[in-house]
């Protein structure tokens, strides 16, 4: 489960976002960091496998989302859930400077770990000051 | 214990909590009886308890574990499900800007109670998708027979 996957990068997303707004969805917990070469986001989604994780980029917006696998074995009767919105479902706003065409991804143990590197000329360099 | 991002302070879904706790005690829900063993709503990892004819399933959404470091034990009919995790945000470097630190690091452990009529010999359980599965077998005389009629 720890393959790397290409995020698609699709034109309209108007399509199918009025079906998504109707299924209801939890926000799933993040960590989000920044080095001089990029952003890293870690987000928690158990459950969810490679197969149902759809990750777009729509303009300047990156959409996560998951849907829990079915766990339940046959004749099966819940007791207890704490889980009960099957779906987990979050968006954030990129930058001008981060490089959405060369976001790497991968998913493992329900952790799934997105590296958005940052354009080649946003890279920090060190402007030097000449004194004269 | 993990942390909850319903407990992400100025987090919407902290407001919401807030709001549900406030109307649990004006309706009185708070009052209702609970489990001895369960925790604040949000508490990971969250646990779904299920039941089939022939065992019970429990399942811990505790994403980004090391399988072989979970520990698993069934002591007098309570299951108890421990480990615990690192953080994924390196420690060590200086120039790291760190935005959002809502995973919960750490350790943790979750006891269930389960039914009597389990046996403790036929526990299985399996980690995937950062989802832990214990299966526990229920004994066979507490399984449904059907009954000739003579």
């Amino acid at each position: 489960m720890s393959d790397n996957m290409q995020v698609s990068r699709t034109g309209a997303a108007a399509n199918t976002g009025a079906e998504q707004e109707q299924q209801r969805a939890v926000l799933p917990a993040v960590d989000v960091f920044e080095d001089a070469g990029g952003i890293t986001l870690l987000a928690d989604l158990p459950g969810v496998s490679k197969e149902q994780l759809e990750l777009k980029v729509d303009g300047d917006a990156l959409w996560i989302e998951g849907a829990v696998q079915a766990l339940t074995p046959e004749g099966l009767e819940a007791v207890y859930a704490e889980v009960r919105v099957p779906r987990y479902r979050r968006s954030f706003t990129l930058s001008r400077e981060l490089d959405a065409a060369r976001i790497e991804a991968n998913l493992k143990d329900g952790v799934l770990t997105l590296r958005i590197p940052k354009q080649a000329h946003a890279q920090p360099r060190r402007i030097n000051v000449s004194t004269g | 214990m993990y942390e909850s991002i319903l407990n992400h302070p100025g987090n919407l879904f902290g407001q919401f909590e807030r709001l549900r706790r406030e109307l649990d005690d004006v309706f009185g829900v708070a009052a209702l009886p609970s489990s001895i063993r369960s925790v604040a709503p949000g508490t990971l990892p969250a646990v779904n308890v299920g039941r089939t004819q022939s065992s019970v399933e429990i399942y811990a959404f505790a994403p980004g574990l090391d399988a072989s470091k979970i520990e698993v034990t069934l002591d007098r009919g309570v299951l108890r499900i421990a480990g615990e995790r690192a953080s994924g945000i390196p420690a060590d470097d200086p120039k790291l800007h760190v935005y959002s630190r809502e995973r919960g690091t750490g350790s943790f452990s979750r006891a269930i109670a389960l039914p009597d009529d389990i046996d403790p010999g036929q526990v299985t359980a399996s980690y995937r998708d950062g989802v832990l599965n214990v299966s526990v077998a229920r004994r066979e005389s507490a399984q449904p027979k059907r009954i000739t009629v003579q």
